[in-house]
């Protein structure tokens, strides 16, 4: 995934902190999935921001750890599986 | 990273959430469809909860922690108050699913419960066109039909477009895909009958043979492809054909909670054949109900197995199958669910597909009508 595109959530996708449960959930269809941690944070903050803005935010919150990778790999799986809409990516 | 998913171990030990709340608003419906799971004696049911006796269910599940609403029936937009119930189900947090026939809705309500904050729409067809629709439903609403979903999807919804496949549409499932394709179905549920309610009174008549399902799943298969991620289809294969024990709720009381139009708590959606009684929400809390009452205790865990399920491999992933299928097909609700090849009864499950597969003169069926329900239960 290129590093400008903006990110949502996709169609029908809500994310939500459950207290009952500890936990950020995904809500779509008929379905949930209960994040981690690092899911939490990255698609809690899928509002729009490009991809490098969300790994700019997150850098600011763990100084130590190096997350580049990880949050684009996470990003692409996520994409895969529907749960967002990207905008702005170079097809070209 | 790699993996969204919390580990469940620790979510394992803690206390169960029904994170699943169907409301079956009413059993009213303008369809009469043969294979309906609705209880024989749904006309029995005409005390429906009030607005606001809904509305305190939806309070006190959300306060449990419940998170998914299924809105069903019958057909809920029989409900005049859908539009009220809706809204306090988004204020709450809930994620709205409406199961509908689309019978009944129109550009107006539509808005109104999007206005409300409905998350997204299940439509249900029974075919590809009028003819075999209204065999199977009664009555001739494919048009109607037609129009909602292109109308849902007008709205900007997430549409669900579920159809129950059985003897008489499984040979039409190219065509079905096809429809659900040109109407912009975001998921489609292929969904096999399951022997319950009115579909089990209809059994012979809505078997099919097991070379419908496979040339049905190739189908499906050929369409997956095709459709990607535009349209995911999911084929929910029969247990009868399958010979595997589905995981009944998964896990009694673990997560579903269902409540009848006339109040009944319900820990799976065929609860009310089974000989328990099931606790009013209109007599006891919610949350009194999901933890202490006898319907909601009487299967959770493992503790009650009888063999073969106790010592199986199978039972953390099957937890002994479906308790209503135990009861109609053995004859006993505690029982291994006969479809699964270690229970002492399976030869009756193996011998209803086989006449499936020889039968050569089609059974008439028995449709689900008010008259019907009356003289039968």
């Amino acid at each position: 995934m290129e590093r400008n595109v903006k990110l949502r959530l996709g169609t029908g996708m809500r994310l939500q902190w459950e207290a009952a449960q500890s936990a950020y959930v995904m809500l779509y269809p008929e379905g949930m999935i209960r994040l981690n941690e690092p899911a939490g944070h990255i698609l809690s903050r899928c509002d729009g921001r490009t991809v490098d803005a969300l790994i700019t935010d997150l850098e600011a919150m763990f100084p130590d750890a190096e997350l580049a990778d990880d949050v684009i790999a996470f990003l692409d799986e996520a994409d895969a599986k529907g749960w967002l809409r990207t905008e702005g990516e170079d097809h070209g | 990273m790699a993996s969204a998913e919390t580990p469940r171990g620790a979510a394992a030990d803690a206390a169960p959430i029904p994170l699943w709340l169907l409301a079956e608003v009413t059993y009213r419906c303008p369809l009469q469809c043969a294979y309906c799971s609705n209880p024989i004696a749904f006309a029995r049911y005409r005390d429906e909860l009030e607005t606001q006796e809904w509305i305190s269910v939806l309070e006190q599940a959300r306060a449990m922690g419940a998170v998914q609403l299924g809105i069903s029936g019958g057909e809920p937009l029989l409900r005049k108050d859908l539009e009220t119930i809706v809204g306090r189900a988004r204020e709450l947090g809930f994620y709205s699913n409406l199961l509908t026939s689309g019978v009944g809705l129109d550009e107006d309500r539509l808005g109104r419960l999007k206005q409300a904050g409905l998350d997204h729409i299940q439509i249900s067809f029974q075919a590809d066109r009028s003819g075999p629709s209204d065999e199977i439903a009664g009555g001739h609403h494919f048009q109607t039909k037609e129009r909602m979903a292109q109308a849902i999807k007008a709205h900007d919804y997430p549409m669900v477009f579920n159809v129950v496949m059985h003897r008489h549409n499984l040979d039409r499932v190219d065509g079905i895909l096809q429809l659900a394709w040109d109407l912009g179905a975001d998921y489609v549920e292929l969904a096999n009958t399951q022997y319950h309610g009115w579909a089990y009174h209809n059994r012979a008549a809505l078997m099919p043979t097991r070379e419908q399902i496979r040339r049905a799943e190739e189908t499906t298969q050929r369409w997956r492809e095709k459709a990607g991620n535009r349209m995911r289809i999911y084929f929910v294969g029969s247990d009868y054909y399958d010979e595997t024990a589905k995981p009944c709720m998964n896990g009694w009381g673990t997560t579903f909670l269902g409540v009848a139009p006339d109040g009944r708590a319900m820990p799976c959606h065929g609860a009310a054949e089974l000989p328990i009684e099931l606790p009013s929400v209109r007599e006891e809390p919610l949350k009194a109900i999901w933890e202490d009452s006898h319907a909601f205790n009487v299967f959770r865990g493992h503790d009650w197995q009888p063999e073969p399920c106790r010592s199986c491999d199978l039972l953390q992933s099957c937890h002994g199958g479906c308790r209503c299928q135990a009861l109609l097909l053995a004859g006993d609700a505690w029982a291994t669910d006969p479809v699964c090849p270690k229970s002492p009864v399976h030869d009756r499950v193996l011998r209803a597909v086989e006449v499936a597969d020889e039968r050569r003169v089609e059974v008439p069926l028995v449709m689900r009508s008010v008259k019907n329900s009356r003289s039968l239960s």
